[in-house]
């Protein structure tokens, strides 16, 4: 059995396209939503928010100590130094971080909770049945296939996002950075980084960056 | 509920599905149901453990065939008549009109404030300042209660009788089990919990592993006082858990 996130989405009046502009005109008329307001909606999730938000709390968290032990202890009070706001999906936010020791991996086996004011939403592979199920009894076999191997003696943290805390990795400083400037280091920073899928490169995996939209 | 939802540990769902450049909507009507969702969440119409148990009533098999927005449009459309906010037969008729090319837009001048920003629009759950007696402490060792209810709830069943550690305590928050169904407020603590993963997974699984659940009070017990239990008479001790507890307030 597979995933079936991608069927039918082109067709212009498929059923869930139907179903969706009834529900729209419906709630609509009954006075519950307003039109221009999930247009403003749609454009903050789209637009706004994405993986480069955490990208630039990684890259000040590496390059400032004080900060770094601030937003392990508290994240939501630490982004907002940054100006950074807080928001649905985000107001209970912790930072896990890597270290040579430990890697920790982010997942939702129940549906699909993601700190989205630092990430955005969630990609499809993190919603997917394969990455739910598998992430917690296999994360060392997810991890392989997003083409990380780690050594056997690093210890793997899981964080099932069960209840309303909601996580992002500070993943490991790459060797050989020290003279990158902060701007430089938050664009090695990919989105697969902050959940726990992939480590930063340096010099950076183009590839794997490109693929991620942000 | 033992729902299909709670995936952690299945087999057989093949590799992780990845798309290069993935945009973050796939069609129109994705962005329109994610926004509708949040928007609704705002007016408080239904809360976000109600939409999460509308999405876990899916049929299985029709939840395994859905798409992620197909199911939150299920769900949706189940809660606006759970709710009565709209009949069965007002969306089927709404659905012919909007097939016809009718009119998506208003019939009358829509009654919504739009002065709060986008960024603030969701399903915003404060940590509850109330004081409520935490059992646990971090370090204690606990075992996940083996529950099986047919409600709603955030244990998953790969913890359920496994023995974990209490890293921290989160604070106080509302139960979801009970406010997924008529929006009961049971205020209790939640902690992280960490599990090895051999304790989860068997004595074949690789050392080295452990995950951690956030973990509401009553999901837990004292693995001390389970074993002082067991020895003691084979009598099962039952401690209740500290919750507190009041009524919502009608929206």
């Amino acid at each position: 059995m597979s995933d079936h996130d991608h069927r039918d989405h082109n067709e212009p009046e498929s059923g869930p396209a139907l179903r969706v502009k009834a529900i729209e005109s419906l709630l609509v008329e009954k006075g519950l939503v307003d039109p221009a307001a999930l247009d403003a909606i749609v454009d903050h999730y789209e637009n706004k928010v994405g993986p480069r938000i955490g990208a630039r709390v990684v890259a000040r968290a590496w390059i400032d100590p004080r900060f770094r032990r601030r937003l392990l202890a508290d994240a939501v009070a630490a982004i907002a130094e940054l100006g950074i706001p807080s928001g649905p999906e985000g107001e209970h936010l912790m930072v896990v971080e890597n270290t040579p020791e430990v890697h920790n991996l982010i997942v939702c086996t129940l549906c699909s909770c993601y700190p989205w004011p630092v990430l955005g939403l969630p990609p499809t592979w993190y919603k997917s049945f394969a990455y739910r199920s598998r992430a917690v009894s296999d994360p060392r076999g997810v991890l392989r296939e997003f083409g990380v191997e780690l050594d056997p003696g690093v210890e793997i943290r899981v964080w099932d996002s069960s209840a309303e805390l909601r996580y992002m990795v500070l993943p490991l400083r790459p060797a050989g950075t020290e003279k990158l400037s902060e701007g430089a280091l938050a664009e090695l920073v990919t989105r697969d980084a902050m959940i726990g899928t992939a480590v930063v490169k340096y010099p950076p995996d183009k590839a794997a960056r490109a693929a991620e939209r942000d | 509920m033992n729902g299909i939802h709670d995936m952690g540990g299945m087999h057989g769902f093949g590799p992780i599905p990845r798309e290069a450049n993935e945009p973050v909507f796939h069609a129109g009507w994705e962005r329109r149901m994610f926004a509708i969702a949040l928007a609704t969440f705002a007016r408080r119409i239904f809360n976000v453990d109600e939409f999460r148990r509308a999405i876990e009533q899916i049929p299985p098999a029709d939840y395994l065939r859905s798409s992620y927005y197909e199911r939150w449009m299920r769900a949706f459309i189940a809660l606006l008549q759970e709710k009565n906010i709209a009949s069965a037969e007002e969306i089927e008729s709404a659905s012919r009109q909007a097939l016809g090319g009718g009119a998506a837009g208003p019939l009358s001048a829509p009654r919504t404030t739009a002065a709060t920003p986008p960024a603030a629009i969701g399903a915003a759950r404060p940590r509850a300042h109330r004081r409520v007696p935490a059992r646990f402490k971090p370090g204690d060792r606990v075992i996940a209660r083996n529950l099986n209810s047919e409600h709603h709830t955030r244990l998953p069943r790969y913890a359920r009788g496994r023995r974990g550690v209490i890293r921290r305590d989160w604070g106080v928050f509302i139960l979801p089990d009970s406010h997924a169904h008529g929006g009961a407020i049971d205020l209790c603590h939640c902690y992280s919990v960490e599990f090895d993963s051999r304790e989860l997974w068997g004595d074949e699984h690789p050392a080295g592993e452990s995950v951690l659940l956030d973990l509401w009070e009553p999901y837990l017990e004292s693995a001390a006082a389970k074993r002082g239990a067991a020895s003691a008479s084979g009598k099962r001790r039952t401690t209740k858990p500290a919750v507190g507890r009041r009524r919502l307030a009608k929206p």
